[in-house]
């Protein structure tokens, strides 16, 4: 691991005007992927910038009407704590337990998640299913973009030189909805999904009124199936309907072969854990879990 | 034979070492601190294989902070001669050759240079800096590819032996060897039944927490002083002065506690290049790998490919059993595939066996020792192959294995008889062990069993007790302790002094302190450092004797000792009272015990588990496991228990998700422990154990290693749980969710 200098502003504007000084300069929230891939030599920088004094970036708020504002720091702990999400976004709590063990629940954030832009980030099929959109601050000003947009390749996002994520928005949920996220691992615990599905399913008199379906680890990005949620919409809550969505989910990955596993067995399980993602969602929905 | 009742022997005291590890204040290596210590960095290859045209390392030398850079060039100039460094004869360049590589890489991570800095990370940037200008060449990853006409040759000086004899044949196989009993072609003839099977293992690595390190000093006086972790300090001496081409007394190493071994601490791999960095800085040096060194740069078990045959008759008798193991040395020979010969059929008497074994280089890691080296990869592909003719004649698995139990006088187609060995017994628990008869509970559950078998060494050690004046005793001892073996070879000791276990302080010390000590392996510790403890026990009950007998004005041989109480006539006088009165009597008392024991008695073991196959993932969960070793003596059968418990788990994860996954360009992609995939406490339940005890006649307490024969059975006895819980055989390990998947659709088809 080379030197670098370390700065911890405590607002956003002096957040910014680092981050545009400093072209290579890396953002550092929980610090628990940057810290292992500086020390892995797979990254380098000259200046971390630490988010952790930026208010902004620190912030839980939940409003019935306007829905949840996350900053893009705020740590795993807080979220599944946090009694708003618990109640209203409870699939959002069980994936920021699912990231890591206790001790990096403490540091690591779902923003952070969402930045490392890795194609198994456990947080943004859920993300993308809860129609979440992302707040970004520059030295132009902020701009809204949806989490499905945000990253572009492995380890790459839409954030330009000097622009950093400020807080994740997601809307209210919808009446008779329900989520999930449902990954799949060889071990039971501390490990990188294989694939991934993150699901959100919305009932009205016994048919889907609309549904999202999103994938981790099967694509470069974390790959939203809008095609999967078309499907679903308008038809009755059954077997055949949930089974045709999978199957959508299945064709539309792309993964690869590699030490998680084979390209054959990762679209396989695309559709398994889609299917078995849209039951718990409609469970939920239900109000049965 | 019934085990004797001991005072001592048998009980489960707390360890003496536990404190300081609970409390972390236990020094492992890396904690090792010293004024002036340096900081060393490996540059390690980045190709399997690949001729070093040209090392520069003038950029890294002038980088501020930069002390020394070292190559192999730096080892002292010597004519090529044969050592043997603990595991047969080796060319002397081999054993240089896998420390600092000389002409050519062998494997990804083989070592090329070190830096000396004055941080890690001045010296991992030198590192950096060193250019090195490699012809990259083609590279062989199986055994199989290595052995094909044509296959890329890692060694151009490397000929074939074969049945003993020279072949002069330049090839990627080191050696084929061939153990053969009775008329192969006979038994086959008179099978009723037939089960031929290939099989294939991954290569997978022991992964023990701690990572490989090691400190050197370099003294004005010539001495070279070494503080690092490792299952034998007497060997790490060895090798280094070998290396350096030093006298052996002009090393001196100190054994830092381990975090872990399992054979992979075996191996030299820093303390030369340490020692070469202090010796041109005049400082300490101190090295320390990462994991991502440890996965790609230390000795993993070798990956194997065999064949398996076996006939038996419709009684259940095998009639003849034949093997075909070709194991992956890595970059130079010695894959251990002997001993995995040796095991394969250990556990039955069969009449008519061919075993062929196939020693061959491959562009991967140098292979080390683990756990019963090369048994738990035979075993699985014979366990398997007994499982299925058990099936295809109607006998329970476990009655199958019992009519053809090894007994005593059994021979083992290596040529060895068996002396008393409790292979009878261990399955004999396993049948009455309500856990074999449970009920399963639900759908996609199987259940699964195997057998086992290690031999276990014995070789030197040595040990001395000093009384102290308030009754208890200082025991120093060279067996560096990775399970343990404080406590049993103190216990041995009490045992014979009549005190408490806790009064014995046992102590690891340096290679000058103490007698010559082999290393911690083979399962041998207990066992002969505890002959040693036992002997030099001895030596101090019959001096105590004397002084016993000096002051009742008697002769010594009149002198008993009884439970830590001397008599003679009706004159008594504890340990304890006694060894105060020494000073006047005569002076300290130190006992001394140097032994090289023969009476090795090897372990069988067995296990019982139950998984449950999810259907549409592939993955297994181990719903239950039971083990059950045979330990002659349980000297402390809480450490037995660990062993056991220690030696499923890990066999759970070789059969399960480990492996060296590989790229075709022979990198090993998945070289962390997220991606490596060990079993964590949450892919396991509680592992139960049952220890027989059928002693060993050759040990005073009739112990036996328990170290190594419980990894031997998991991977066969899961594989034979997923067939019947998933309806597929697995013929390859790791039986992965990916794998298992594919056997079932392959099945579907």
């Amino acid at each position: 691991m080379k030197w670098f200098d370390y700065a911890a502003p405590a607002s956003l504007s002096e957040a910014v005007g680092l981050l545009t000084a400093h072209p290579g300069a890396r953002l550092l929230a929980g610090g628990t992927d940057l810290l292992v891939q500086l020390r892995a030599g797979r990254k380098e920088t000259d200046l971390v910038v630490d988010a952790k004094h930026i208010p902004e970036l620190n912030a839980i708020s939940y409003d019935a009407a306007r829905g949840l504002t996350l900053g893009a720091s705020v740590p795993c702990y807080r979220i599944y704590k946090d009694k708003n999400v618990t109640g209203a976004y409870p699939a959002l709590a069980e994936v920021a337990s699912l990231i890591g063990g206790t001790q990096i629940q403490g540091r690591a954030s779902i923003g952070g998640n969402l930045c490392n832009a890795a194609p198994s980030a456990d947080s943004v099929p859920l993300l993308i299913a809860l129609h979440g959109t992302c707040r970004i601050a520059g030295p132009r000003g902020s701009r809204e973009i949806a989490v499905e947009d945000f990253c572009t390749a492995p380890g790459r996002t839409v954030l330009q030189p000097g622009e950093l994520l400020v807080s994740l928005h997601l809307p209210p949920p919808a009446p008779h909805s329900g989520a999930r996220y449902l990954r799949f691992i060889p071990r039971n615990e501390m490990d990188i999904a294989v694939a991934g599905a993150g699901v959100e399913v919305v009932l009205e008199n016994g048919r889907f009124r609309s549904a999202r379906v999103a994938l981790s680890s099967v694509a470069p990005t974390p790959l939203y199936v809008r095609e999967a949620g078309e499907a679903l919409a308008g038809s009755p809550v059954d077997e055949a309907s949930i089974a045709a969505a999978a199957e959508i989910a299945r064709k539309s990955a792309k993964p690869i072969t590699d030490m998680r596993g084979t390209a054959d067995y990762r679209s396989h399980l695309c559709a398994v854990l889609t299917r078995r993602a849209l039951e718990a969602a409609v469970l939920r929905a239900r109000g049965k879990n | 034979m019934k085990t004797q009742e001991y005072t001592v022997v048998g009980t489960r005291p707390i360890r003496h070492d536990g404190v300081d590890k609970v409390t972390g204040r236990a020094l492992y290596g890396a904690d090792f601190q010293m004024a002036g210590l340096l900081y060393g960095h490996i540059l390690r290859s980045p190709h399997a294989h690949a001729r070093i045209r040209r090392i520069d390392t003038s950029k890294a030398e002038q980088l501020p902070g930069v002390k020394a850079v070292v190559t192999a060039g730096d080892f002292p100039e010597v004519p090529e001669r044969m050592v043997d460094l603990g595991e047969g004869d080796t060319p002397l360049s081999y054993a240089r050759g896998n420390v600092l590589a000389k002409g050519k890489v062998l494997y990804k991570g083989h070592a090329i240079a070190a830096v000396a800095a004055t941080s890690v990370h001045v010296a991992e940037e030198a590192a950096g800096l060193i250019e090195v200008d490699y012809e990259v060449l083609p590279c062989v990853l199986t055994a199989p590819e290595a052995m094909q006409d044509g296959a890329a040759i890692l060694h151009d000086d490397l000929k074939t032996k074969e049945f003993g004899e020279q072949t002069g044949r330049v090839s990627n196989v080191a050696e084929h060897f061939r153990y053969a009993m009775g008329d192969i072609e006979a038994g086959f003839a008179q099978a009723e039944v037939m089960v031929e099977r290939e099989f294939n293992t991954a290569t997978v690595h022991q992964g023990y927490i701690e990572p490989h390190n090691a400190t050197a000093l370099w003294n004005n006086d010539g001495r070279i002083l070494v503080w690092c972790s490792t299952q034998g300090s007497f060997s790490v001496r060895d090798v280094t002065a070998c290396l350096l081409d030093v006298p052996v007394s002009r090393v001196r190493v100190t054994p830092m506690e381990i975090g872990g071994g399992f054979g992979g601490k075996i191996p030299v791999y820093l303390e030369p290049v340490a020692a070469l960095l202090s010796k041109k800085t005049g400082k300490p040096v101190k090295i320390v790998m990462s994991r991502k060194d440890v996965f790609e740069g230390s000795g993993p078990t070798p990956g194997s490919h065999m064949k398996v045959k076996i006939g038996a008759r419709k009684d259940g008798r095998i009639t003849a059993a034949q093997a075909y193991l070709a194991y992956e040395a890595g970059a130079y020979p010695g894959a251990m595939v002997a001993p995995g010969a040796m095991c394969v059929f250990a556990a039955y008497d069969i009449a008519n066996v061919v075993i062929d074994g196939f020693d061959v280089v491959v562009n991967k890691p140098s292979t080390a020792a683990y756990r019963a080296p090369g048994a738990t990869n035979a075993a699985f592909a014979a366990e398997s192959v007994v499982d299925e003719i058990a099936e295809k004649l109607g006998i329970d698995p476990l009655d199958f294995r019992l009519k053809n139990a090894a007994k005593e006088g059994t021979r083992r187609a290596d040529g060895p008889k068996y002396r008393r060995i409790g292979c009878v017994e261990v399955i004999e628990a396993m049948k009455n062990h309500p856990h074999y008869t449970a009920p399963l509970g639900g759908p996609h559950r199987g259940r699964g069993v195997a057998i086992g078998f290690w031999f276990n060494v014995g070789l030197p050690s040595s040990c001395t007790i000093s009384v102290s004046a308030d009754g208890t005793v200082n025991l120093v001892e060279g067996s560096t302790d990775i399970g343990g073996t404080r406590t049993s070879i103190a216990m041995q000791a009490a045992e014979v002094l009549g005190i408490p276990a806790e009064d014995v302080h046992p102590t690891v010390v340096d290679t000058d302190s103490v007698g010559f000590t082999a290393v911690t392996g083979g399962s041998r510790t207990t066992f002969a450092t505890g002959w040693a403890a036992y002997e030099a026990a001895q030596d101090v009950v019959r001096q105590m004797k004397e002084r016993a007998a000096k002051i009742w004005e008697t002769e010594a041989a009149s002198v008993a000792l009884d439970r830590g109480v001397f008599q003679s006539g009706d004159k008594r006088m504890t340990f304890q009272e006694l060894a105060a009165k020494l000073d006047q009597t005569g002076g300290p008392v130190v006992g001394r015990g140097a032994v090289n024991p023969r009476g090795v008695g090897g372990s069988f073991s067995g296990c019982i588990a139950d998984v449950e196959v999810d259907p549409e993932t592939g993955k297994v969960t181990i719903l239950r496991f039971t083990s059950v070793q045979d330990a002659g003596k349980a000297i402390h059968p809480s450490y037995v228990e660990g062993q056991m418990q220690g030696g499923s788990v890990q066999g759970i994860g070789w059969a399960l998700n480990e492996e060296y996954f590989m790229n075709d360009a022979g990198s090993m992609t998945n070289s962390s422990l997220l991606d490596y995939r060990m079993p964590t406490a949450l892919d396991l339940p509680m592992i139960d154990t049952v220890i027989v005890e059928v002693p060993n006649p050759g040990h005073p307490f009739g112990a036996r290693g328990v170290g190594e024969a419980n990894i031997v059975p998991p991977p066969g006895a899961i594989a034979n749980a997923i067939y019947r819980a998933a309806g597929v055989r697995m013929n390859r390990l790791p039986m992965n969710p990916p794998a298992i998947m594919q056997a079932i659709w392959s099945q579907r088809d």
